[in-house]
Formats: C-alpha cells, structure tokens, sequence
C-alpha cells in the first residue's frame, strides 16, 4: 500500500517534471525556429565574425615583416587571436541570445502572453539559456573551421577536458550575466537594449580578447577583474595553447565559479524583482 | 455558409478542450472549481503615474501633478457565475483593458482583491495562470513565424505535449477558417482578421476555464467580426466555458453577453443584463418604449458619443 503510494508520488513527480521539461523546450524550439526564419542574419553574423577573426589574425601576420617573428612565435600569436576571437564570439552570441528574446518579446508584445503563462522564471531563463549556448557552441564551431582553413592553427597540445570543464563553468557565469542584462530591455525597451550593448562592448574591452589584461590602464584592469569572460579566455587559453590541467587552473576556476554561484540565483532574483516592478507600474505593456 | 461549414466539426470538438483540460488540471481541482465562482473582483484599484516626459523646466503646481495620476480601475466589484458570459462596455479609455490585465496577473491592484475560482492572483499566481487565458486587441505574435510555431510555443507553455498541441492548432485554426496552406507560412503576411483568429485559437487552445477577451473584434472587417462572434457564440453553447468580454460594440455586447457592465472611468457604473438595464433606463428618461442599449450606455457614461472618440485620440497623442 505504502509502496504504491510512493510510486505513484514518485510518478506525479516524474510527469511534473517532464512537463517542466516541455515548458523549458519550448524556449528552445522557438530559438531554433527564429534561427530558421532569420537564417540570413544568421549567415550575416557569421560571415561578419569570421572576417572579424580573419583580420584580426591577420595583424600578426603583418608583423611578421617588420620585427622577425620566427614562425613558433608567429603561430602561438595566431593561435592567440583565434582563441580569442572565437571565445569572443561565443561569450556574444550566448549573452546576446539572452537579451535578445527578451528584446524581440518587448519588440512583439508577446511578453505579456509569456509571462502569463504558467511558467517558472528559472524554468524560462534555462530554457533560453540551453538554447544559446547550442547557438554560440555551433556558430563558434564553425568560425574556427573556416579560421583553419586560413591559418596553421595547432591544437595538438591542448588538453581538451580541461578546456570543456572551463567552458561549462564559464558558461553558467554568462547565463547570469545574461539574466541581469535581459533586465535592462525589460523594463525598458529600446534604452535598455542600447544599455545591454555597452555592456557587452565594455565586456570586450577590458577582458583581454585580442591582448593581455596586463596592457591596461590599471583602472581598467580593476573592471576586467570583475568579468566572468576574463576567467573564461584565459582559462581556454591556458587549457588549449598551453595544455594546462585543471590542477594549475585553479586560478581561473575559482573566480569562475563564484561568479556562476552568484550572478545566477542574483540575476533571478532581480529578474523576479524588476518582474513584481513591472507589473505593479504597468511596464509590461506597449499598447492595447 | 461558415455555419454549416464549423457545426460537423464542431460535434467533434466539443469533447478535445475536456479531455486537455484534465490534463492541466488534476481531477481534485477540476472538481474544487464547482465551489467558486469563476471570477471574485473586490474593491479593485489601479492607478498609474504618466511620464509625461522629464521637462527642464518644471511648474508642477498641485493641480498638475494631480493630473499625472491616471486612476485606470477605480474601486471596482465584480463577479462573474461560471458558464456567463459577462461583457463589459466602456469607451476608448475607459479602464478595460487595465481590468483584463489585472485578472491575467500581469498587473498587480494596488488595492483590493481579485479571485480567479478562489485562487488569488497575487498569491496564487501560477494556479490563476493554468485557468485562464486572454486575447487582446493587439494580435501580440512572432510575426516572421508561423501560426503553429507561435501556437506550439504557447502550447508547451501551458504544458501540452508537441504531438498533441499540433494536432490541435490544426484543427482549431481550419476551424476558424484558416487554409492548411497558411498554418506554415509567416504571421506577418496575414491579414487583421486572420491574425486575430490566430489569438484567439491561442487562447482557446489552453482550454482556460476563464477566457478573458479583450475588444477581440474591435478593428476587424464585418465578415471576420462575425466570425468571431460565431465562434464565441459556439464557445458559450458547446464548452464549459466563462468569459469576460470586454467591446465598445453595443450589437455584440447585447448578442453574445448573459449580464453587462458598463465601465466609465475605471468605475462601473452600471450592471445587469441587457433587457433589465434597458428598462431601468427607459423608466429614468421617461419612455415609452424601452431603451436602446446605446441609450443605456449614453444614459450612465453621460456623455456624447462622438465627443467621446475625439477625447480619447487626444490622450493617446499626448503618450
Ligand atoms: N501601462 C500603463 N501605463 C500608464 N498608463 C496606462 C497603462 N495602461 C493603461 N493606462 C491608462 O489607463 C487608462 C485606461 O486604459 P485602458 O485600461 O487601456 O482602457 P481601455 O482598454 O478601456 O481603452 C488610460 O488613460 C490609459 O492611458
Ligand atoms: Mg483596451
């Protein structure tokens, strides 16, 4: 009696969890869906990365000339600035998946119909999260094969589980930092998607994409102490350039997982916050 | 012609939005909701602060400041027995729209109260969402996506599985009258009325046993107003459904609504059914015949018509 009892709780809780699951897909399947109806930006921001990479890389090449790079030099610079372009593009495209579907809701006035539904804001956040980082990851991808075909890039020495396990963790920090930028547009559609653009281009300043922190202004290198994309680069660098392990990345690690720790359940947090404070002044609504 | 078209499918139908129904809600529930009424409003107000825009130069007498109070819903009350159909009249303006926001938790009252089949909106959040559903006048969608990629996204919202959902958008949306051939194609080629055919499939499709509709045929062309209609009319007859409509049309108020209220200035002003507001009106103007329902509307809202429509076009170019 007992028995049947607990299975048939353990059932309930099974089918609720599914249809959390299917709540949560749904956010996936409509980012999937606008890939396929928006591909040509798709093709856009690619084509627009890629060149990105490619003539940034190619300044490396362009000194070559002048300052008598050897060629193990001039490889581990080009590998640099692939590595930073591509993670650069990832840290976009999943910060900016995150914003965006807000922004696009405000833009539609479907927010008001999704956040009528009966659906938990961390169940939504994951959903749009899981979908941009499939997003950022795929795209990423295929910007280092064409990078490939352009360069020597030699990838022998990384120590890829080390790379995946920086990766993950660094992942959950932009998903938070996403949360708390989805905010801005909001609350406030068009100024708080421009706010959500500064962001990201301070992001890019000062967390040592194309260079080293260390060339900074030291005010500046104060803000890139605070960038979870910091950790991230030179965690992927240090894993794939140099083949660290884990062991002697701890440095990055730690940053990487407080940051995740907190700017998740924070960016929740204020999320429902700015939610309550949108609902209470009536800004929620665009017109109707 | 529509008619004959809908009634063979609609035999069909009328047993689906029961079946889904269950799957939303659990027996227990489904049985607890014969104990309330659909919707409990008490003493419900809203109230909002236009910025107007921050001026350099700001003469902010009392009087001004007054003004930049905007009482949306004022103090209102309101219950609707499940299975009616309550329709509420009011003007451009006239606090509806803030009405149906407030019911569809996505405006808190600042005072007040409003049950959902006894499930507080502020408290119960998440319970008041899974019985209810709205159309707004605005057909809100992905426009570069498809009816029934918009439609199986909010389908899964409300946690009906992607096999089901589909099959079910396709017969609600032919029901409506909308070709096979469009159901894949983007929203945004679509006309007004389609489009709000497309709401309302939307919001039938999470079988709310609270619909709330706001001025759903308010901007459409008379054949697809009648459409609508129709299917609302259906919804009354053939489904366990409540609604709250909201309209500006009097003819439709009176076909589809059991009870009226009529709402001016975030207050109503008057309640009732169509033929008991009519006598009361006639008996104030001393008729002897009984009213007209835009009598009946003009008598309370106590204003004129056409001044009206003017007044209220000003305000929206001042936002
Ligand atoms: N979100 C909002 N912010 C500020 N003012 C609002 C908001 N929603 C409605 N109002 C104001 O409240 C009043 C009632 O609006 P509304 O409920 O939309 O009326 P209706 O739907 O009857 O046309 C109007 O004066 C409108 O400008
Ligand atoms: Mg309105």
């Amino acid at each position: 009696m007992i028995q049947a009892r607990s299975l048939s709780d353990l059932r309930g809780a099974l089918r609720s969890m599914g249809a959390e699951a299917n709540k949560g897909y749904a956010f996936v399947e409509r980012g999937w869906y606008f890939t396929k109806r928006y591909w040509a930006w798709e093709v856009v921001w690619l084509i627009y990365n890629v060149v990105n990479a490619l003539a940034v890389t190619f300044i490396s090449t362009a000194f070559q000339g002048t300052i008598h790079l050897t060629q193990e030099q001039l490889n581990h610079i080009i590998l640099y600035l692939a590595i930073g372009t591509a993670i650069w593009s990832y840290v976009s495209v999943v910060f900016d998946g995150v914003t965006e579907t807000v922004t696009i809701e405000r833009w539609e006035g479907t927010i008001e119909y999704t956040f009528m539904a009966p659906v938990s804001r961390l169940v939504h956040m994951l959903g749009i999260c899981v979908f941009s980082l499939l997003h950022g990851f795929v795209l990423t991808a295929l910007q280092l094969i064409v990078l490939g075909m352009f360069f020597h890039i030699d990838l022998s020495g990384a120590d890829w589980s080390a790379a995946i396990v920086i990766l993950a963790i660094g992942s959950v920090s932009l998903i938070g930092l996403g949360i708390v930028s989805a905010i801005l547009p909001m609350l406030f559609t068009e100024r708080g998607a421009q706010m959500a653009y500064i962001i990201r281009a301070v992001l890019l300043l000062v967390s040592g994409v194309y260079y080293p922190i260390s060339v900074l202004p030291g005010w500046m290198q104060q803000i890139s102490k605070v960038s979870p994309a910091t950790y991230l680069l030179d965690g992927l660098r240090g894993s794939i350039q140099n083949g660290k392990g884990l062991a002697s990345l701890w440095s990055d690690i730690w940053p990487l997982l407080i940051c995740g720790a907190i700017s998740v359940p924070l960016g929740l947090f204020i999320f429902n916050r700015a939610e309550r404070y949108a609902k209470r002044t009536g800004k929620l609504k665009r017109n109707g | 012609m529509l008619k004959e078209d809908l009634q063979p499918s609609l035999e069909q139908e009328a047993q689906e939005p029961l079946r889904q129904r269950s799957s939303l809600l659990t027996e227990a529930e489904l049985a607890d909701l014969d104990t309330y009424d659909a919707l409990v409003i008490e003493h419900a107000s809203k109230r909002f602060l236009k910025s107007g825009g921050r001026k350099w130069f700001r003469r902010s007498s009392e009087k001004q400041r007054k003004q930049r109070v905007v009482r949306a819903v004022d103090d209102v009350s309101l219950t609707i027995h499940r299975r009616e159909i309550l329709g509420v009249l009011g003007s451009n303006g006239s606090g509806k729209s803030t009405l149906i926001r407030l019911i569809s938790t996505l405006l808190l009252p600042d005072v007040g109260s409003v049950k959902v089949f006894g499930h507080d909106v502020v408290r119960e959040e998440r319970m008041v969402q899974r019985l209810i559903n709205r159309v707004s006048v605005e057909a809100a969608f992905f426009r570069k996506l498809s009816p029934m990629e918009n439609l199986l996204y909010s389908a899964r919202l409300y946690g009906i599985s992607g096999a089901e959902a589909r099959e079910q958008i396709r017969a609600i949306l032919m029901r409506l009258g909308i070709k096979e051939d469009r159901i894949g194609q983007p929203l945004e080629n679509m006309s007004r009325g389609m489009q709000q055919k497309v709401a309302i499939a939307r919001a039938f499709l999470t079988a709310p046993i609270l619909l709330l509709l706001d001025e759903p045929t308010t901007g459409l062309d008379p054949r697809s107003k009648q459409d609508v209609q129709v299917f609302v009319r259906q919804l009354r007859d053939t489904h366990d459904a409540t609604i709250l409509l909201t309209t500006h049309d009097m003819d439709e108020a009176e076909a589809l609504c059991d009870r009226i209220a009529i709402i001016d200035g975030g207050r109503i002003v008057a309640q009732g059914t169509a033929d008991a507001l009519k006598c009361q009106v006639a008996e104030k103007l001393e008729l002897d015949r009984t009213a007209t329902l835009t009598e009946v509307f003009m008598a309370y809202t106590g204003r004129d018509w056409e001044a009206e429509e003017a007044e209220d076009s000003d305000e929206e170019d001042e936002e």
